[in-house]
């Protein structure tokens, strides 16, 4: 029953984490390794402000995630946008950027135990004797929510109708006078958005430290790997599977397994199916 | 309006120099050998000339420069992106301290063994990646020597967090430097030379077009672990050497920093020259000693370093370099 419950919060804790760097890659085909970045900027952007400008904590995380998201965008608007199409130089100049943020936090004194979020309500219930706090209750349904909101948007808003034409096809997307750079900037946007939410609801639970966004980037990859990178569908199925094989392996083996677990299903899946369980990718794309 | 364009051309002497009938004249001889002579003399001179501090940087200088060897000869010549330097420093360096400390082996004898073993090794266990293109062979790299980190973490195998300790020494500080600078010169002219044989041929066929590559009954796979064992032995023979040089071995020859500076070093110095790499990393590492009392802006100003190069000089230092020393410009009307 245990793994059950904690399962389903960590494979929803990884679905949300995971979202960002899924809906990005699957519109504009852009690795954004800044992600891990952006997680942790978010972090200690909801910090200061609460901590230094003592704002209303619900207006401070709204705030926070307005400014991930000008951020991303920036990242995208004066550097990513001049090496599109280059997969690897897309990779290295991300991947910098994101180093560079961590670590000038790291540099800036942002280090240790010290920085922490208060959880948004406190106490917990029990649920067939496993007391759960509500903290991991509300990270289950805002992490449905997020999904729910995003299948409604990609189907019923003009914007994310656009975004998914560009995702199945751009050129012709393009000859239907939707510009792929504008979508690939609002999709940048909204995926360091996401990696912002994710930060809010999940950072509650531990501290605010620079390492975090290194494992972070690396689960994210891990579930999109798994699902097939560019598949929403996909990207929350592998969730699932990896949160409950790392809850499993806790469990049964040694909780020092607990990464080891994403790093063998990225490398794993890579050399048995590049294109993911549900990926959609043709294979002559990315094996010989 | 009137609009001008750079015309670029060829210098005389370039053109003369590039059949073998450039030995017919001192003057043509010179132009060929002056860049050339130039590197290995400034290289093998560093020893001599520099302070005694910046002489532990010669050492690390050169390992770096391995590994930025064997990332471009890998991306720019076979078309395999590995951004898992760091795991071929720790299996080179892990081979070697085991060797030295459990069977008593000297420094001589334990890196080359380390360098085909760990070669070996490292291209056995990349092989089923090998049929992987462009960002999922990047990112399996990238996993490779986090995962041994982990796994050694967890298991507590070969001397676990602390490491390996007690690997023997050089002799002494001549012997270090001037052995790793004579291997990291042979191994340079050693693939320039590769590349333009006939297998280096295949292996930009492998890069530009695989599939003329497996249509002429050559198998990919055996060029790309061909490749891999090249640039992975490099690897592991810098490994091998950071062991013995530090007298140390352990989990943070996993670190990224070896995965990050040789690849920053091939973006600055200018990819698919192979000189380029090397002088990135004779301007990168330094740089980033001279920072060590920052911290860990050093990362952080590297990073913004490649990021400004991939975005605003993709082309690197040697390439610039390169098109001065053989072109003039001059601008024309159009």
């Amino acid at each position: 029953m245990d793994i059950l419950i904690y399962g389903i919060i960590n494979s929803f804790s990884l679905a949300l984490i995971a979202i960002g760097f899924s809906l990005v890659y699957g519109i504009s085909r852009l690795p954004n390794f800044a992600h891990g970045a952006l997680y942790v900027i978010t972090g200690f952007i909801v910090w200061s402000l609460l901590n230094f400008l003592k704002i209303n904590y619900l207006l401070s995380i709204i705030l926070s995630l307005i400014i991930t998201g000008i951020i991303g965008a920036a990242i995208y608007q004066f550097i990513l946008i001049r090496v599109r199409g280059m997969a690897v130089s897309e990779i290295i100049a991300s991947y910098a950027i994101g180093l560079a943020m961590l670590e000038g936090f790291r540099w800036g004194g942002f280090k240790g135990m010290t920085y922490t979020l208060p959880v948004f309500i406190r106490g917990s219930i029990e649920i067939s004797g496993i007391p759960i706090d509500f903290q991991r209750i509300l990270l289950v349904l805002i992490g449905g929510l997020v999904v729910f909101f995003l299948w409604a948007f990609t189907h019923y808003n003009r914007i994310g109708l656009a975004l998914r034409g560009i995702a199945q096809d751009e050129r012709a997307a393009m000859m239907l006078g939707i510009d792929s750079d504008m979508m690939a900037l609002v999709a940048m946007a909204l995926g360091s958005i996401l990696a912002g939410l994710a930060a809010v609801v999940l950072l509650p639970m531990g501290n605010i430290v620079v390492e975090a966004g290194y494992s972070v980037l690396i689960l994210a990859i891990a579930v999109c790997i798994v699902g097939g990178l560019g598949s929403w569908v996909g990207a929350i199925l592998a969730a699932f599977m990896i949160g409950f094989a790392q809850i499993i392996t806790v469990k049964y083996i040694a909780s020092h397994f607990h990464m080891v677990v994403a790093f063998l299903a990225i490398i794993i899946t890579l050399i048995l199916r590049p294109s993911g369980l549900f990926g959609r990718q043709k294979e002559l794309e990315e094996r010989v | 309006m009137e609009e001008r364009r750079k015309e670029r051309l060829d210098r005389g002497i370039k053109v003369c120099t590039e059949g073998i009938y450039a030995i017919s004249s001192w003057q043509e001889m010179g132009y060929l050998l002056l860049p050339r002579i130039a590197l290995i003399g400034g290289m093998l001179a560093l020893p001599l000339v520099l302070p005694i501090y910046w002489q532990r940087v010669i050492s690390s200088v050169c390992i770096y420069s391995l590994l930025a060897l064997g990332f471009d000869f890998l991306a720019h010549f076979i078309g395999l992106v590995s951004l898992g330097g760091a795991f071929f420093i720790g299996t080179g360096g892990y081979i070697a301290a085991i060797l030295n400390t459990s069977l008593g082996l000297p420094p001589v004898l334990t890196i080359p063994v380390a360098t085909m073993v760990g070669g070996a090794i490292c291209t056995l266990l990349l092989y089923p990646c090998l049929p992987l293109r462009g960002v999922y062979f990047a990112i399996v790299t990238l996993m490779y020597p986090l995962v041994l980190h982990r796994i050694i973490e967890a298991l507590n195998v070969l001397g676990g967090t602390d490491g390996i300790v007690g690997v023997a020494s050089f002799p002494n500080r001549w012997i270090e430097q001037y052995g790793i600078l004579v291997i990291v010169i042979i191994s340079l002219f050693g693939l320039r030379r590769l590349v333009n044989e006939d297998i280096g041929l295949v292996f930009r066929g492998v890069k530009d077009n695989d599939q003329a590559v497996k249509a002429s009954a050559l198998s990919i796979n055996f060029y790309k672990s061909i490749a891999v064992f090249i640039a992975s032995a490099l690897g592991c023979l810098g490994g091998a050497y950071l062991a013995h040089i530090y007298m140390w071995s352990g989990i943070s020859q996993f670190a990224l920093d070896f995965s990050i500076i040789p690849i920053a070093a091939t973006v600055i110095g200018g990819g698919g020259t192979l000189v380029g790499p090397v002088l990135g990393c004779f301007i990168l590492v330094p740089i980033s000693e001279l920072l060590r009392a920052f911290g860990t802006l050093r990362i952080v100003f590297y990073s913004l370093i490649l990021v400004a190069f991939i975005v605003f000089r993709s082309e690197g230092i040697m390439v610039y370099t390169e098109r001065k020393y053989h072109q003039f410009e001059r601008w024309v009307e159009v």
